[in-house]
């Protein structure tokens, strides 16, 4: 089943053209990495995706699941099922990370019609997907990723998207700021999330979290467009050639 | 047509008002003379002005330009009306006593629950018994403020409570003081001590009956923390949002004693509170923090000032303030270390939140050191809410309106959680979800 479909994207922010008639399509259980040079658009795209303010489509369409995303607010595409896992999370202090998870998990259930989850309930959730992520009980009840190193906020984000069971999830340079064991834990998770329903969208700079999670299709990115797709083999190639000869065909 | 009692343009308020008024002023003996003592002094110097670096934001006499008749004694309508408000803003477990335009109302008031170490009688009795009128000058003293002089010539009522050494009053005392008339004003004035070793906390919440409107109150508490007392202090003025709510709190904490303040202003038209705490016995601490939630045209200014009058002693403020529509706040906080005061520590962190493009907030942290050894330091920000972190919730599954209230609430919580009492900080964070909920 087709869960994005996006066509003839254009995006600009400041009347400067970042995305450029860009077309990508993504099935279910599919998990397509995005690889590209800085500044060739990956991060504009997962925005877009995401509903952020600041960006102007100025063309194409974003369906999902047949439904224009782009008419969407952000919300609503979370409770729709689509995660942005964010390069740079944010800090929020004041808010503590479990009334956080606890507020945003009922406001999806509400928007899919289901009912709130009991404290118990909620707890026994948390536990469940906490554990394999080396997230504490005491990083729990401090203020959403205050004080959290660039691992713990990453596994951070991978909890979130445990808990809220999206259909499609945008992984924003989830590898940056890791360390390899941290990267391992972060792949792991994410591997562990893969389901013939799920669809997943790995953006990165560099092949080596490819290793920890194996893609089904790459696509190389350059000046706003997806210039190459290919099997998990075009990940090696970049590796060996670097993103120059792509450069030139965008 | 409005009556106006005291012109401020002229500066010179006809004394004719206070002879007018001093009929139905209570007081015996010297109080008439203390009442015009004062007045005069008020009417000296007038309503305050920008002109007074005190009063810079908040000009008195362009913001309400006269001071309006007092109120007419509540009649039973007037005090039914303020039941049923006062009824709304109870505390748990709290002993009520309930000031209706002005006036003590025993009969809405919990008199019949008050613990044997609470002594509480109204200013009404204290100023009518007092032959001497060393009480009476005690409890109507006056600053070199013009607002706490008129209150002292003009005040109908207040409550007089004291607890004796080592006591501690176990249920908060509410002081609910309710506003049911429309285009007059009410003066109140109480006073609290605490002697060696006392407990209590007061919350004093201010509110209007239904109907009522373009009223005035004027409020003075004067409060004395007797050494290793400790005393809790909550204000929320909650007033009718075209009345004008000015308050004054006159506070003196003394060896090794413990006060914590806390106001919030979350209605009413034009509100000032001004809170003097003097630091006077070793060892005595400070906690004062607040928290102003602004809307519409609401003119919200707190001013607190500290004056570290011995060694040793400790301050720490943090107010919050969030400002929406064409609101302004207002946050003067003044720190005087005196030269003996060597070894105080005092800190000042105020911060504004600004939902708006209009909405205006003016902070202004002072400092007055005259001693060497001292640890003192002041923060203020104001700023718009920060576009990444609501992004980063409404990705979350949050509506707009959800994120915004969440990240509100973690940023007033920064001064509503110093409150200790569990059941007053719930108190406190109700009311202001209420506002942010009416918000929206």
């Amino acid at each position: 089943m087709t869960l994005l479909e996006i066509q003839d994207l254009h995006v600009g922010v400041d009347s400067r053209e970042i995305i450029r008639g860009l077309d990508l399509m993504v099935n279910a259980g599919e998990v397509h990495a995005i690889m590209g040079p800085n500044g060739s658009g990956k991060s504009t795209l997962s925005h877009v995706i995401a509903g952020k303010p600041g960006y102007e489509v100025t063309g194409g369409q974003i369906l999902f699941r047949g439904e224009d995303l782009l008419e969407m607010e952000p919300n609503e595409r979370a409770a729709k099922g689509v995660f942005l896992a964010f390069q740079y999370p944010v800090e929020i202090p004041g808010v503590t990370a479990m009334n956080f998870l606890r507020t945003a998990l009922n406001a999806q259930r509400k928007a899919r019609g289901r009912g709130e989850l009991s404290t118990p309930e909620f707890l026994k959730k948390i536990r469940e997907v906490a554990g394999s992520l080396n997230i504490t009980r005491d990083m729990l009840k401090r203020g959403v990723n205050v004080g959290f190193s660039g691992g713990e906020k990453k596994r951070n984000e991978v909890l979130q998207m445990a808990l809220f069971e999206p259909s499609l999830c945008i992984l924003d340079e989830i590898d940056s700021g890791l360390d390899i064991d941290a990267l391992r834990i972060v792949a792991s998770g994410i591997n562990g999330l893969r389901s013939p329903e799920r669809a997943m969208i790995v953006i990165t700079h560099y092949q080596r979290l490819l290793h920890y999670i194996v893609p089904d299709y790459v696509h190389v990115m350059s000046k706003g467009r997806v210039v190459k797709s290919g099997g998990k083999e075009l990940a090696l190639e970049l590796e060996a050639c670097g993103y120059a000869q792509f450069e030139t065909a965008a | 047509m409005k009556q106006v009692l005291a012109k401020a343009d002229a500066g010179c308020a006809t004394s004719n008002f206070l002879a007018a008024a001093l009929g139905r002023l209570p007081g015996a003996g010297l109080v008439p003379h203390i009442r015009a003592r004062a007045f005069e002094a008020y009417e000296r110097a007038g309503l305050p002005h920008r002109r007074m670096e005190a009063w810079r934001y908040t000009d008195l006499r362009t913001l309400i330009g006269e001071v309006l008749p007092l109120a007419p004694r509540p009649d039973a309508a007037a005090l039914a009306r303020a039941k049923a408000s006062a009824r709304l803003v109870a505390v748990d477990q709290a002993v009520k006593l309930v000031l209706v335009d002005g006036i003590f109302a025993p009969e809405l008031s919990d008199l019949g629950e008050l613990e044997n170490e609470l002594h509480v009688q109204s200013l009404r009795e204290v100023l009518e018994n007092s032959a001497t009128g060393a009480m009476a000058g005690l409890v109507l003293s006056t600053t070199d403020d013009a607002v706490i002089s008129l209150n002292a010539a003009m005040a109908s009522d207040g409550l007089v409570i004291s607890i004796a050494e080592g006591n501690t009053i176990r249920r908060p005392i509410q002081i609910v003081q309710v506003a049911t008339g429309s285009s007059v004003s009410a003066f109140t004035r109480s006073y609290l001590q605490l002697d060696k070793g006392a407990h209590a906390t007061v919350v004093q919440s201010f509110i209007s009956a239904e109907g009522a409107s373009g009223y005035q109150a004027n409020d003075v508490l004067i409060a004395l923390a007797g050494d290793e007392a400790s005393l809790s202090h909550l204000r929320i003025a909650a007033d009718a949002a075209d009345a004008v709510n000015i308050s004054s709190g006159i506070i003196a904490v003394g060896t090794r004693a413990k006060l914590d303040l806390f106001s919030m202003t979350c209605s009413g038209s034009i509100n000032r509170y001004q809170g003097f705490v003097t630091l006077g016995g070793e060892g005595s601490k400070l906690s004062a923090n607040g928290v102003n939630l602004i809307k519409d045209k609401l003119h919200a200014d707190t001013t607190i000032v500290v004056d570290h009058a011995v060694p040793h002693c400790t301050s720490r403020q943090k107010f919050r303030a969030v400002v929406d529509d064409c609101g302004r706040s207002v946050f003067q906080g003044r720190i005087v270390v005196r030269p003996v005061a060597q070894k105080t520590v005092a800190s000042l962190s105020t911060r504004a939140l600004l939902l708006s493009d209009q909405a205006e907030a003016d902070n202004k942290p002072e400092l007055e050191i005259s001693a060497d050894d001292v640890t003192c330091g002041h923060g203020a920000t104001s700023g718009a809410l920060d576009g990444n972190l609501v992004f980063y919730l409404r990705a979350r599954g949050l509506s707009e309106k959800d994120a915004q209230m969440l990240l509100i609430k973690a940023f007033i919580g920064e001064s509503i959680e110093e409150i200790l009492a569990d059941n007053l900080r719930d108190f406190v964070t109700a009311q202001a979800e209420h506002w942010l909920q009416e918000r929206q």
